[in-house]
């Protein structure tokens, strides 16, 4: 834990922390393999026929969970799941407050509660609508009321695509999401039918190749160390003057190194020539360099607006070119693009960045969408981290960088193993139903909630 | 029965690395050969996929080395990422050390002992041994051999004021006494070589290696170290006119042409090859860049002056084209070691020397002239500096990716010249 979390977590900077009314960040709990998935039973209920907990509670079984339908007294709970997928009426959410209010007492640190609900675009009436959207405010709500590094999060799920559930729901109840919270995650029908589970939810990424590129540092080499834990190949890709951190976390992850800058005109081509050669083939493509140029618009000459719309963005529809090429992704792989919260809220400085960021989400949303791509089953989504513990953002000042990491409901900064995790799911076959999601990981910061 | 035995087969260069060359006391001060060859090994095992991998063996060497470094290569391997299965040796023919360690791999696969191997070396002369004058050891030895405090107080007795200073290596023949810069100055002379003819030479060779990292020709042969991603050496303005301007260092008087500018720095760095049997290459998803089709080793009598110290490749070239009936203009590509400028003019000079070739080499004709756009095209030792041992592993990698641009059947020969009068050369084919 980094500066101020530590210091609020000694018995003395705990007294004082609590009489000023500072936050104090709980130690969240984190994925490891072999861990149950949540941290005792959970505590399932709903509205009305609730249409999804039938696969809820065959997900929390196979997966070894205790399941409940009343809470228990003096028991600690790991988590609640509250399918309102029937709502018709704002009336109708008075089941959620039920089910849930009188469960938080009994919530585990770093427990969860996961809200399933239905598409508010896809009601059939304006009060269904309405019900439908206020699952999201009581979500939020719940996110920033929660303690001890719980988390509640919103899964939308669309008529047909309750066998896509499992991957997401089980991501929102395991440490894997210890750092997303106050998010909304829609499931739509995977494309090409309902999406494979593994043969073991401990290596989803068996036998897959994937290329994380600005893999020698930060975010980057904690994605390649993450997927391949779950199993995959990793090609390493990040600039020759980055090398030698390159080649250790290719050594450390039994991967490829491949020096290349991205902005390169034969980036793409050069991947997928090296993934083919090597590895066969590519499964999964993390688009994660990035850089920063920040200065105020006023002062920002064109190459420092060239530099990171080119690195960030432009290189991306460049490779995207070969990687999406006949030859290149396989059938049923998965991209996943690095936005940034600061393309979703803004950021005084920021205007090359944020255009950047913003621009991937445009571009994940047109992916998602593209036929070719839905007909080859290769989803697209991104993730836009907050406030993430890397060299990036210890070159902030001071005090910009302890406000980033206070203003969420988790009052810490997250760490790169938390962004890792989520791009790791999102390139889980499993999750296919997740598509042109913008999923983000930053403890629910208060910037562009 | 008799036991099936592969018959010969050629070996594959799969790919290299290197660590940038820093000069001697530069980025690398600090470093030893043994982190420099792990680094190099490192970086060759990312780029090749190679963690956790069992290789044949691994062959380096370094020719300045201490003694504690006996087991250099197979400390550098334990120290990598490579199974510590891996068995390696070391070997050590001073500046050819690199190119002899590549030619011993390979002749291992081509006789099918090993399916692959890595080949390199390593230098830092600045992390040179030292070591104690001979009356102090000796006195040391004395003292460490007696058994009572009087047989000790005598050993000790024995010690002199000039028994304390240190001595560095130096670059000196041991049966000469001349430096390696003074022999090749006699050379110089003896073949005319003109201080304008070396200048340029030296002027295109960091032309060249600038051009090559310009257009990221290093990108897979090279990975960065200390804070170092080019080498240190590099000077891309150099230019005939600025190199005229450096004194001599080397000869004296009216025909003294060699500078620091056109003679090798003295360099720290590592570099090691990657080679193997197609078939490994294969299952390994690996390309082949090139293979190593043959080699040939001569000496020089260079102690009675009956020829120069740095000529002996001069001879192992037409021996290595007898052999395989190519003549110099049938390689698309020339890698001429510079240890000197001077080294590659006088070895060019006297190919096309009728005499020469007539009376020292026993040819009909001459081997004639060499096609000065086929020279070291990306750069050589007089830019990216010379770590000796590292030079070799260096030529080859970047010889064989350049043949395999220029695509299937592009030939490229290699001459190294190495001290004790010794020449190493190899001739290269893309697949
Ligand atoms: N750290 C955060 O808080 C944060 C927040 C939001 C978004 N992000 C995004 O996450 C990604 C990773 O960020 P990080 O914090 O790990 O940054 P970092 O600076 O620590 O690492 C970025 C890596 O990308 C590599 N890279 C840069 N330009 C490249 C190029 N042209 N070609 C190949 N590689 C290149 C760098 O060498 C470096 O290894 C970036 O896209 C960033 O915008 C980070």
């Amino acid at each position: 834990m980094s500066g101020y979390a530590s210091l609020v977590n000694t018995p003395v900077g705990k007294r004082v922390a609590t009489r000023l009314g500072l936050p104090r960040p709980a130690r969240l709990r984190r994925y490891a393999v072999g861990e149950p998935l949540v941290d005792g039973p959970v505590l399932v209920g709903g509205h009305g026929a609730a249409p999804l907990l039938g696969e809820v509670r065959r997900v929390l079984t196979a997966a070894g969970s205790g399941v409940l339908d009343t809470l228990p007294a003096g028991e600690g709970l790991g988590a609640v799941v509250a399918d309102l997928g029937a709502v018709e009426d704002p009336a109708d959410l008075d089941s959620l407050r039920g089910l849930v209010g009188p469960a938080l007492r009994s919530l585990r640190p770093s427990g969860r509660v996961v809200v399933l609900g239905r598409l508010p675009e896809a009601a059939r009436a304006p009060a269904q609508a309405a019900a439908r959207r206020a699952l999201e405010g009581v979500t939020r709500s719940l996110g920033k009321e929660l303690r001890q590094g719980a988390t509640a999060n919103l899964l939308l799920v669309a008529d047909g695509a309750e066998d896509a559930i499992a991957s997401p729901l089980r991501f929102l109840l395991s440490g894997r999401s210890a750092y997303v919270d106050g998010q909304v995650v829609t499931v739509t029908a995977a494309p090409g039918g309902p999406p494979p589970e593994p043969a073991d939810w401990s290596l989803p990424l068996d036998g897959k190749v994937a290329v994380v590129t600005g893999a020698a540092r930060g975010i980057g080499s904690a994605v390649a160390r993450t997927l391949a834990r779950d199993g995959a190949t990793v090609v390493g890709v990040d600039i020759p003057a980055s090398g030698d951190a390159l080649a250790r976390v290719a050594n450390d992850v039994g991967g490829t190194a491949l020096q290349l800058d991205v902005t390169a005109a034969d980036a793409g081509k050069r991947i997928v020539a090296h993934a083919v050669s090597r590895h066969g083939g590519v499964d999964v493509v993390v688009h994660n360099a990035g850089i920063t140029r920040d200065r105020l618009l006023a002062n920002t000459d064109e190459e420092r607006w060239r530099s990171v719309l080119d690195v960030n963005l432009m290189s991306i529809l460049r490779m995207n070119e070969a990687l999406l090429a006949e030859d290149g992704v396989r059938d049923g792989g998965h991209l996943v693009l690095l936005s940034s919260m600061a393309g979703i809220a803004g950021n005084r400085g920021q205007t090359s960045y944020a255009a950047s960021k913003a621009g991937v989400i445009g571009l994940v949303r047109s992916l998602a969408a593209d036929e070719d791509l839905r007909r080859r089953r290769v989803t697209t989504n991104a993730v836009a981290p907050g406030f993430i513990e890397t060299e990036m953002t210890a070159r902030m000042p001071f005090a910009t960088r302890e406000v980033g990491r206070l203003l969420n409901s988790l009052s810490q900064g997250g760490l790169p193993v938390d962004v890792a995790e989520t791009i790791a799911w999102l390139a889980h076959d499993a999750s296919a139903g997740v598509n042109g999601n913008v999923v983000r990981v930053c403890g629910q910061s208060l910037l562009g909630a | 029965m008799a036991a099936a035995t592969p018959g010969p087969r050629r070996a594959a260069v799969i790919g290299g690395n290197r660590i940038p060359f820093a000069r001697q006391n530069g980025a690398y001060a600090a470093a030893s050969n043994q982190d420099m060859l792990t680094a190099a090994l490192e970086g060759l095992v990312a780029r090749h996929g190679l963690a956790g991998e069992r290789l044949g063996e691994v062959v380096a060497g370094a020719v300045l080395k201490h003694s504690r470094d006996f087991n250099l290569t197979r400390e550098a391997v334990l120290g990598s990422s490579l199974s510590a299965h891996t068995p390696a040796y070391d070997v050590q023919q001073a500046c050819a050390t690199g190119l002899e360690a590549t030619i011993l791999v390979a002749n291992k696969i081509a006789l099918g002992q090993v399916d692959c191997g890595a080949a390199g070396g390593v230098d830092s002369a600045s992390d040179a041994p030292i070591a104690v004058s001979e009356g102090l050891r000796r006195t040391l030895l004395r003292l460490n051999a007696a058994k009572t405090p009087a047989q000790r107080l005598r050993a000790l007795a024995g010690l002199r004021p000039g028994h304390v200073v240190p001595q560095a290596p130096r670059n000196v023949e041991p049966r000469t006494g001349l430096s390696m810069g003074e022999h090749m100055a006699q050379t110089a002379l003896r073949w005319g070589v003109t201080r304008q003819s070396q200048d340029e030479l030296a002027a295109a060779s960091h032309r060249n290696l600038a051009a090559a990292y310009d257009r990221g020709f290093f990108d897979d042969l090279l990975t960065p170290y200390l804070g170092l991603a080019r080498d240190e050496n590099l000077r891309p303005d150099s230019t005939v006119e600025n190199l005229a301007t450096l004194r001599t260092v080397f000869g004296a008087g009216e025909g003294a042409t060699m500078t620091a500018g056109n003679s090798t720095p003295l360099t720290d760095g590592a570099s090691v090859v990657l080679l193997g049997s197609d078939e490994w290459a294969q299952e390994h998803g690996l390309p082949v860049l090139a293979h190593l089709v043959d080699a040939e080793t001569a000496a020089v009598d260079y102690v009675t002056g009956d020829e120069g110290l740095l000529m002996a490749p001069a001879h192992a070239v037409p021996r290595l084209l007898a052999r395989t009936g190519m003549t110099l203009q049938d390689f698309d590509l020339v890698e001429i070691h510079e240890a000197f400028a001077a080294t590659v003019l006088a070895t060019l000079a006297a190919w096309e020397d009728p005499e020469f070739c007539r009376d020292r080499l026993g040819l009909d004709a001459p081997l004639g002239a060499l096609d000065r756009s086929r020279l070291n095209v990306n750069g050589s030792s007089l830019a990216a500096g010379h770590p000796f041992a590292a030079t070799g592993g260096r030529i080859v990698a970047s010889l064989a990716k350049a043949l395999s641009e220029k695509g299937p059947g592009a030939r490229g020969l290699i001459s190294v010249c190495a001290a004790g009068g010794q020449g190493v050369v190899a001739i290269l084919e893309a697949k």
